[in-house]
């Protein structure tokens, strides 16, 4: 095992030769294959990854990702390597072409070493609406990871990997990352390309970074970030000057009292957010109470929206130009129908449904207009906040990890579980999944810090800045 | 029971017009047409998974000038909407295309109907991409598709219920395809699909202020289908109200071999389309600069550049017109005219055996080789006599065609072209000619003028052509007069 610390602390020992990418990538798999029955990878590349391992052992640490062993989430293209959204009706799909984020990995020297589990099309907050079955808790079997990244952040987690690429559509990094314990960033909208992404929520989805540290992920944002031709809501320069500095600085931080004393959390989680709350005024931070009366308003939102650009996003998938058909049928209408049928799961299927119902004529004012002007309003409230404050803190989930089965049954129930992440989505800024707190169940949860507009330099600045307390 | 006519036929166009860019309307493939199916498809007109529109900032700078030509609203704030429905020619399930804010609104188009000029009211123009081909009769159990089509910019241009006729419809297609082409903007080809043509038909009675029930005949590729399936449908329309039956609001198409309609669907069949924002393309504005640099960048209006032709060259009504529909030809009128100052027999000759030739042998201009120059040297040696119209188009003119560089001059020499000027010369051959239609003179002095051209007609031929029919017809009438 290589005892993997950072990505700059593994540079120092490839260069010193007490390392080398290929020990790293033996070590991955190893662990991969030790960890098999978490279920994290749908695929790994194993000998691709040895194969590129050697090469870069044969060059110069150049790159700033050289050698650095990174999963992705299979909801990501890699050019010529399969790629399904954790579903059936891309059984067998090949990708044509790479992601822009993820040939930014590779100009940088990474080694992508397998494609990760997810729920299906990143819809999911469990990882168990996976066609290749759930993945599971890396500290409690009996256990969901969170999803829809829930493979990511496993694998992170047990060291399968330095650090996965995953996507955060209403909290699909973040949540993974407070079950597991690990750090998660989603960052502002049109930060990362969205090309190569396969799409859930369009105006929503973001690719976000699972890894061990905020040094970590400030190397890879600063990698995979930027404009691109291919996507015309990437944003035209990317974040500067993610360089971390140990310097302490002092920021104006305001946190919603109606969230962390909402009636569906755990008064442990909230016992501790209030005394983290003490520390941070104790560090001669500037914490503020500020009233949010959205609240209640956010999840309905969020679903309305989301479900209604996935059901036009998952119109593609007929089974005809690519992915698996359910064989013959009489017409062309029933050939969609039974190739859609057997293609998606329960929960895609529900989601479809949603969206769909919610832009039909009749209901499309009901809905989507007013869900909308919701949006509006989010937009300009937080816009308010950050004249004020620098960021804003809050719990990622209401729970620590919940047992397997357990909300998945109750589909709404599962929605409102995602009432703190799915803020940041509709307003389209940065936040960051902070493994700080262990619960009594000896599970690990995180703290959301969540900054203005684009500012993800300066979140990372200051979140580097609590890991070191 | 009423007459047909009785009835007023009312008709709505929609137009398709494809664009002339040279890649698609959201990513890099190319639009050239009549390429092998499937051979210009990237991964983003196939709709892989991942792929995202990136918009070709070239068609809204088309859609604008084409809403300037029409006096529209340029409208400002702009974003696009995904058209939700499932076709197999549709690889997205969603067709990306303009909603609630098309990029031009209202403006007009003048057709002229005959004598008449009228002003045929737009409702739109917007932006959309266009579907793949679904080809049925290439395989008895299958549909082909064709993706190459996925993607292609166009322009629908939709008219308000303005007008009345079929002869209406025709005129304002026809003038709607000039406009497209004079603008550089669509190359009108309607047999390749570049333009395509929805009608909306209904009929109601003479005077009743309130529309009927509109049918729609979809996807028509000729000017002359358009007709005839406003012919049709109006008459079975008018059937149908005539026999008291109820119009449904239909879609229909065109039966091609007897230009009877079919029905395709009814109104309560149609696709809830789901219109909503594209997510993927952010809003855009259009600046007023940005429509203000377009404006200069304008073409001149067909009728302001016919108008300049009859004021600054003194040309008729007809030829004015000709040259100002087809910029190329214009161009060669204007490249004759630097040479010599004939504006007459420069507009003949280029809307005569210039576009004669390059019509019958469906060359464009590029392709025509004959200099201007020669062309006016052409006008020159028959406006000073030495040779005639005749012996200039079918004798010299087919010459210089195989020939481009030809030395003129010397090849009038060398086959002794020139007119026949001696006096002398010329009584003889009328002497002769008259001889032969000895009769005929008898029952010219009867009164029968118009023997007349048959008598120069015979001294053309028998000097070949090289006599001026002018002087010839002169002489004539001063010998049987005397």
């Amino acid at each position: 095992m290589i005892n993997y610390q950072s990505i700059e602390e593994y540079h120092d020992r490839i260069k010193s030769g007490q390392t080398s990418c290929k020990q790293a990538v033996q070590s991955c798999l190893f662990l991969i294959e030790q960890f098999k029955e978490l279920n994290a990878f749908i695929e790994v590349f194993a000998e691709e990854a040895i194969e590129r391992a050697l090469f870069l052992d044969s060059q110069e640490v150049k790159g700033k990702l050289h050698g650095v062993v990174i999963g992705i989430k299979d909801n990501i293209c890699y050019k010529d390597h399969k790629v399904s959204a954790a579903s059936r009706i891309l059984e067998g799909f090949t990708s044509l072409y790479s992601a822009t984020a993820v040939e930014r990995l590779l100009a940088e020297g990474a080694i992508i070493i397998g494609r990760q589990n997810c729920d299906e099309f990143g819809m999911g907050s469990t990882n168990e609406n996976s066609a290749y079955g759930p993945t599971l808790h890396p500290d409690d079997h009996s256990r969901v990871p969170g999803g829809s990244s829930g493979g990511s952040a496993v694998a992170v987690k047990k060291g399968m990997c330095m650090v996965s690429l995953g996507s955060d559509t209403g909290g699909s990094v973040r949540l993974p990352a407070d079950y597991c314990g690990i750090v998660g960033l989603k960052p502002g909208y049109g930060t990362v390309s969205r090309h190569g992404l396969i799409a859930y929520g369009s105006s929503f989805d973001q690719i976000g970074i699972l890894a061990n540290n905020v040094a970590d992920v400030a190397i890879v944002l600063d990698v995979i970030s930027g404009p691109d031709d291919f996507d015309s809501t990437a944003l035209p320069a990317k974040p500067t000057n993610t360089q971390q500095s140990d310097k302490e600085e002092k920021f104006r931080i305001a946190y919603f009292p109606e969230w962390i004393n909402h009636p569906s959390i755990d008064p442990e989680i909230s016992v501790q957010i209030r005394k983290y709350i003490e520390k941070l005024e104790a560090m001669g931070q500037e914490v503020k109470p500020v009233s949010f009366d959205l609240t209640e308003y956010i999840v309905p939102t969020y679903y309305i929206l989301t479900t209604a650009e996935a059901s036009s996003n998952l119109s593609r998938y007929d089974g005809i130009r690519y992915g698996k058909s359910a064989g013959e049928t009489e017409d062309l209408a029933s050939f969609y129908r039974s190739n859609r049928a057997h293609g998606f799961g329960k929960e895609v299927k529900r989601r479809i449904m949603l969206g769909t119902f919610v832009l039909s004529s009749g209901y499309y004012d009901a809905y989507y207009t007013k869900a909308q002007q919701v949006r509006q309003q989010l937009y300009q409230q937080t816009r308010l906040i950050f004249n004020d404050f620098d960021f804003i803190i809050a719990p990622n989930a209401p729970t620590i990890a919940p047992l397997l089965g357990e909300k998945n049954k109750d589909p709404l129930a599962m929605y409102m579980g995602d009432i703190f992440t799915v803020f940041a989505n509709l307003t389209g800024i940065p936040a960051i999944s902070l493994p700080v707190f262990k619960h009594s169940s000896n599970l690990p949860f995180g703290l959301q810090v969540a900054a203005g507009g684009q500012n993800e330099v300066s979140l990372l600045r200051f979140t580097h800045q609590l890991m070191q307390q | 029971m009423s007459e047909t006519q009785d009835y007023e036929i009312v008709i709505g166009l929609e137009v398709h017009a494809q664009l002339l860019t040279r890649s698609k309307l959201f990513c890099g493939d190319s639009t050239f047409f009549g390429k092998d199916a499937n051979s210009q498809v990237s991964v983003v007109s196939l709709a892989h998974p991942g792929t995202l529109p990136k918009m070709n900032k070239e068609v809204i700078s088309m859609a604008i000038k084409l809403g300037l030509a029409c006096n529209c609203e340029i409208v400002q704030h702009n974003y696009f909407a995904r058209k939700n429905y499932f076709y197999p020619d549709l690889p997205k399930g969603y067709q990306i295309s303009q909603h609630t804010t098309p990029i031009c609104k209202k403006g007009y188009l003048e057709v002229q109907v005959g004598k008449e000029s009228k002003k045929i009211r737009l409702n739109r123009i917007h932006m959309e991409e266009d579907a793949g081909k679904s080809l049925h009769d290439k395989e008895s159990n299958y549909t082909n598709i064709d993706y190459n089509r996925a993607g292609m910019p166009l322009l629908e241009i939709v008219t308000e219920p303005d007008l009345r006729s079929a002869e209406e419809a025709f005129a304002y297609v026809t003038a709607l395809r000039k406009l497209v082409r004079h603008l550089g903007i669509c190359d009108g080809n309607m047999e390749q699909g570049s333009l395509r043509c929805d009608v909306n038909v209904s009929v109601r009675k003479k005077g009743d202020p309130k529309l009927g029930t509109k049918v729609e005949v979809k996807n028509l590729n000729s000017i002359r289908f358009i007709k005839k399936a406003i012919e049709s449908e109006s008459m079975r329309l008018i059937g149908m109200h005539q026999r008291g039956e109820a119009i449904l609001q239909q879609t229909r198409g065109l039966n091609e071999s007897d230009f009877t309609t079919y029905a395709i669907r009814t109104k309560e069949d149609e696709d809830d389309y789901r219109y909503f924002p594209e997510p993927d393309l952010p809003p855009f504005f259009i600046t007023d600069e940005m429509i203000e640099a377009l404006r200069k960048e304008m073409p001149k209006p067909v009728t302001a550049i016919k108008e300049e032709l009859k004021t600054a060259y003194g040309l008729q009504e007809y030829d004015a017109s000709q040259l100002a529909n087809d910029n190329e030809l214009l161009s060669y009128f204007e490249n004759i005219i630097k040479e010599i100052k004939n504006y007459k027999a420069a507009a003949n000759w280029t809307i005569g055996p210039v576009k004669n030739y390059l019509t019958t042998e469906e060359l464009s201009i590029d392709e025509f080789k004959v200099p201007p120059a020669a062309v006016a040297t052409l006008i020159r040696l028959i406006d000073a006599g030495s040779i005639n119209f005749g012996i200039a188009s079918q004798k010299i003119f087919p010459e210089l065609i195989q020939h481009p560089s030809l030395d003129i001059v010397s090849y009038i020499k060398e086959n002794s072209l020139e007119l026949e000027t001696s006096g002398s010369q010329i009584d003889l051959l009328i002497q002769t000619a008259l001889n032969k239609h000895a009769q005929k003179i008898t029952e010219y002095k009867k009164g029968k003028k118009g023997l007349l051209s048959l008598f120069v007609g015979e001294v053309m031929k028998l000097s070949g052509g090289k006599v001026d029919p002018k002087i010839v017809t002169e002489k004539i009438i001063e010998k049987l007069n005397a």
